[in-house]
């Protein structure tokens, strides 16, 4: 039986598996809408994430399964005190697939560790979230063609970003890869992962304006610069403009750079920037069902 | 001078950080063992000023020893058959670690989980990195880590 806790547990052949099969479901969404009949997901959510459950259950809804499980801890056994070992033991008897999200790091892994059903971790605090990142992998290999060979831009707060780190590490297993790192100097992308990209032989930029490298990306994925990032109002006052996507700053990109976000956006992208083709942060949002119907079918072993 | 008796089998563990050979008895779990248990404390070292020094007279092939590499790799292991010393051992880092360390990120599922055993795994053996199984929070020596 296997469980999902980190977008690194599949190796990248068995991630264009994956892949192929949510293009597949993509395509002929007919062909799957029974092959999870009487089959139950338990979403528990102990902390809330209405778009990360939504998805979840979208996916399992599409597959002809059923949903069941709760979305905050306040209305869990958690409440009670349950230790999640106990709570993952009992939902092992209701249901045949989990997908968890808890705000302490790790909670899936003690799930999984006990649980009798594959545990799929929906987000774990700071840590790990990784179907978003096989969201974000879906995204750019439905759209790009391809997961090698792409010159990506990742801007905004690349301190704390936990999906940008995440991406990081999936993308430096293709090759060919050449990251830029677009923030200011507050926010820069930590050193472990700029000592592991060295190790691993990976090219990679530090720029602090979007502008200066925005022509040469196949590939920008924006995150939003937060205020209380920031030391003091006067530094985030003089930078987070240069962190937002405006069609002024889209029209220095190439034609065929895509403009991903895991959402939600609050202005890091300008309105105006939407029905632009390049923006594909909704269509993403569409890969995220297709790749955890894949996911759940992978995992119940039907697939 | 104290004097303690020889060993015919066992281990000498020598070069101790004065202090620290109650703990290498717990974490070797010494107070399980039918054995004799010799603990000196506070001998007088030439290169350490002071030390401790434990002598288990065990089967050699009884006691696992990798966890003395991640509580003082410096620590001499003197390994003795028939009266002599016939192995000085080199100490490796154990790949896995149980309740030695509790992980201090307060995010940390091993923070409220009852009965979870907090464990670190070897993450890098060139840089000697542990970091916790289930938050990958990495252990830093310098930052008070409890001891079990």
């Amino acid at each position: 039986m296997r469980h999902l806790m980190s977008p690194l547990d599949f190796t990248t052949g068995e991630l264009d598996k994956l892949f192929d099969l949510a293009n597949d479901m993509e395509k002929h969404m007919e062909r799957y809408a029974h092959i999870c009949e009487g089959k139950k997901l338990a979403t528990c959510f102990y902390e809330p994430s209405t778009r990360t459950r939504l998805s979840f259950e979208a996916a399992m809804l599409n597959l002809g399964g059923q949903v069941i499980g709760f979305s905050d801890a306040a209305s869990s056994s958690a409440s009670k005190g349950e230790s999640v070992s106990d709570t993952i033991r009992v939902i092992s008897c209701y249901a045949d697939i989990c997908a968890m999200r808890h705000p302490k790091e790790g909670a899936p892994m003690v799930a999984a560790q006990r649980s009798s059903i594959p545990v799929i971790n929906a987000g774990d605090g700071g840590h790990q979230h990784p179907t978003q990142t096989l969201t974000d992998l879906l995204t750019i290999r439905s759209l790009q063609g391809r997961l090698s060979g792409l010159t990506i831009g990742l801007c905004g707060d690349l301190k704390f970003g936990r999906t940008v780190h995440s991406l990081i590490h999936a993308l430096s297993r293709y090759d060919d890869i050449h990251f830029i790192f677009i923030s200011p100097e507050e926010l820069r992308i930590p050193d472990y992962i700029t000592d592991m990209l060295k190790a691993k032989g990976i090219p990679y930029e530090e720029v602090i304006r979007l502008e200066e490298r925005i022509p040469s990306l196949d590939l920008l994925y924006m995150t939003r610069v937060q205020r209380e990032r920031f030391f003091n109002e006067e530094d985030y006052v003089r930078l987070k403009d240069f962190y937002i996507l405006d069609m002024a700053k889209l029209s220095l990109a190439r034609e065929d750079m895509l403009v991903l976000h895991p959402l939600p956006r609050v202005n890091e992208i300008s309105v105006e920037v939407d029905d632009d083709p390049r923006a594909v942060y909704f269509k993403q949002a569409q890969y995220g069902v297709y790749v955890r119907m894949a996911l759940i079918c992978t995992l119940l072993g039907l697939a | 001078m104290l004097n303690v008796g020889q060993i015919e089998e066992g281990f000498v563990l020598d070069h101790i950080r004065a202090g620290m050979s109650l703990s290498i008895y717990h974490h070797l779990q010494l107070g399980k063992l039918d054995c004799t248990v010799a603990i000196i404390k506070n001998a007088r070292s030439n290169k350490m000023g002071r030390k401790d020094i434990l002598k288990v007279e065990c089967d050699i092939n009884t006691l696992n020893l990798d966890i003395i590499g991640f509580i003082d790799h410096t620590i001499t292991v003197n390994v003795i058959k028939d009266g002599k010393i016939v192995e000085k051992r080199r100490l490796s880092l154990p790949k896995e670690i149980k309740n030695v360390i509790k992980c201090k990120n307060p995010r940390c599922i091993t923070s409220i989980e009852q009965g979870l055993p907090h464990i670190f795994v070897l993450a890098d053996p060139q840089k000697e990195i542990y970091r916790c199984k289930y938050c990958e929070e990495k252990y830093r020596e310098n930052h008070n880590y409890n001891l079990f």
